[in-house]
């Protein structure tokens, strides 16, 4: 017989083998999934090469229907419409705000093949809306970033991270690849500029492919499916570039995260349902969304037209041409630089700093909006928006009058009072001393030397105090 | 008696104008306009709808919203929720408590 003591020590012992084994399968698991997760780690490509068919799934696996379940419950789409999607080859022009929400619900969905290309590399600044990428992605190319994070939501989607610009020698080549098996390719597009816009449009008119277009700009949001289904193109609508002063981008407009992600879930939707083989219900559609009054209004638009240079009845783009000649703008996403002033009217970061530390008097004039200068601003600055003096505001006018006559009386003599404008990158302020310069010789202020800050605030903090923040 | 109108006289017109995409901007941020156009002889058109915003909505930098007697490219307008190329552009004739939208296209990502 064994006492009671012993038998008590028994099954404290089996107890403590049993957690022991329960750890060391956790264990194996981890090594296991950081093995195959190393193995499989995606390889980025900075040229379009030549991809392989895709491997077709002839039936679904145990294990697909258990993770497919609930999508494959559904009537509209079944066992025939998962597998359509896992033989769907996508590319997703831009791994940024939209980018990121349609790669994460194709991948979810289990889409075939995903192109990811984006010429970028991850910043701070996207991390609140380009929700792939992590904090230790910062300085990593945004297409491997986003291919590393799909990998681990589903590992059994083929990613194609793609490190490079988009140009018309490369874009056909690249766009051809995508379908390999079915016939159904959409090609999401976040670019966000205009020659890569139309570069995109007509690489799928010219290739017969539908484009899922997207956009989102501060609390708005738009989609259209173009060249589907013999609907309308981009070009169709938009047969001239616009103007490129008139073109705001995140980096000058500001965003919320949230907007870009419900507009790039609602992309995945419209791939999801092409792929599928249920089709897209926006072609000639143009869908709006309001952030701010939760509204979504849909409009329809003008059917293909026969006259559209590229998908007409003659059309005279017949291959790629070049679009930054087109649209007269740089098919980059960065700021535009503008030149209206004069060498002498203008100093920089460097000169102003010496200024500065020889307590020179001055006026330093903040042009910035209100929303920016709550951001940051140097302290010793008088903020008048742009737009307040544009419009001569009586009250803004008032004090600029105020500050100069001050100046005066601090100088000596009949020396005349120097005003430095700035603003964030030094376009704004350009235009400010243009429209200081105009109210002097109206003789609605009084005289006064007048220069702009040459790259603004972003290049004091750059050159200048590295503790002043970037925005 | 009151002196009556004109017998061609057509009556005031009040159209709901929407502005958005940014193009909300050029005129302080304002949305939604209810605007009465005064009754004149010749029914109004989108034609005379631009000279008309352009005289009493917009102050400042006419070309981020117009170019000749057009918008500029880049603006879409929309007629009742229907593209305006559907209702006959700058010819067609404004009904009362029409619902003009000018929408720029939105660059963002
Ligand atoms: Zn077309």
């Amino acid at each position: 017989f064994w006492s009671k003591e012993m038998s008590e020590d028994v099954s404290s012992l089996k107890a403590q083998l049993e957690e022991k084994k329960n750890e060391i399968a956790i264990l194996s698991r981890k090594l296991a999934q950081l093995e195959k997760g190393q193995t499989s780690a995606p390889e980025l490509h900075h040229k379009v090469t030549s991809l392989n068919p895709l491997t077709e799934k002839p039936a679904l696996s145990r294990e697909d229907i258990l993770r497919y379940s609930r999508q494959l419950l559904l009537p509209e789409l079944g066992v025939r419409g998962h597998l359509n999607i896992s033989k769907t080859s996508v590319l997703i022009v831009g791994c940024g705000g939209l980018g990121c929400p349609v790669a994460q619900y194709l991948a979810a969905a289990g889409i075939g093949r995903l192109g990811l290309l984006d010429y970028d590399e991850v910043e701070l600044s996207n991390l609140h809306r380009q929700v792939l990428h992590g904090e230790e992605n910062q300085g990593q190319a945004k297409a491997l970033s986003a291919a590393s994070t799909i990998k681990r939501l589903n590992s059994s989607v083929e990613c194609v991270p793609y490190h490079l610009q988009l140009t018309p020698d490369n874009a056909l080549q690249l766009v051809q690849q995508y379908p390999h098996i079915t016939s159904v390719v959409a090609i999401a597009t976040s670019s966000n500029n205009v020659p890569t816009r139309y570069l995109v449009n007509d690489s799928c008119v010219l290739s017969g492919k539908p484009l899922v277009s997207a956009s989102a700009l501060r609390m708005e949001g738009q989609l259209t499916v173009y060249n589907y289904q013999g609907g309308p193109c981009y070009r169709c609508l938009y047969p001239v570039p616009p103007p490129p002063e008139t073109v705001t981008n995140c980096s000058d407009g500001g965003v919320l995260g949230v907007v870009p992600g419900i507009m790039g879930c609602f992309q995945a939707l419209e791939v999801l349902k092409m792929a599928s083989g249920q089709g897209s219900s926006c072609s000639q559609q143009l869908v709006m969304f309001d952030a701010q009054d939760s509204r979504w209004r849909s409009i329809r638009l003008r059917p293909r037209q026969p006259d559209c240079a590229v998908c007409g009845e003659k059309p005279s783009v017949t291959r790629l041409v070049d679009y930054e000649a087109f649209c007269g703008s740089a098919a980059t996403d960065k700021c535009r630089k503008l030149n209206l002033l004069s060498k002498d009217q203008r100093i920089t970061v460097q000169e102003y700093k010496c200024l500065l530390d020889t307590a020179s008097p001055h006026l330093l004039l903040d042009v910035r909006p209100l929303v920016e200068v709550d951001i940051c601003s140097l302290p010793f600055s008088l903020n008048i928006p742009l737009s307040g003096l544009a419009e001569r505001k009586e009250d803004n006018l008032l004090l600029l009058r105020d500050r100069i006559s001050q100046l005066k009386q601090q100088m000596a003599g009949d020396c005349q009072p120097a005003v430095y404008v700035i603003c964030k990158l030094g376009n704004d302020s350009q235009t400010a001393v243009q429209v200081l310069e105009k109210m002097m010789s109206g003789s609605e202020l009084s005289n006064f030397t007048v220069k702009d800050v040459i790259g603004g605030l972003m290049a004091w903090a750059t050159i200048i105090d590295p503790t002043f923040p970037q925005y | 008696m009151l002196p009556a109108c004109g017998d061609n006289m057509a009556a005031p017109v009040r159209i709901i104008l929407e502005f958005g995409g940014g193009a909300e901007l050029l005129f302080d941020g304002m949305k939604k306009h209810h605007v009465t156009l005064a009754g004149q002889e010749q029914p109004w058109d989108i034609k005379q709808l631009l000279v008309w915003i352009q005289r009493n909505l917009l102050k400042e930098r006419p070309e981020l919203f117009v170019q000749g007697d057009s918008v500029r490219p880049g603006i879409l307008v929309l007629i009742n929720d229907a593209d305006w190329e559907l209702m006959g552009e700058l010819e067609y004739q404004l009904q009362d408590q029409d619902n003009i939208v000018f929408i720029s296209t939105l660059h963002g990502g």
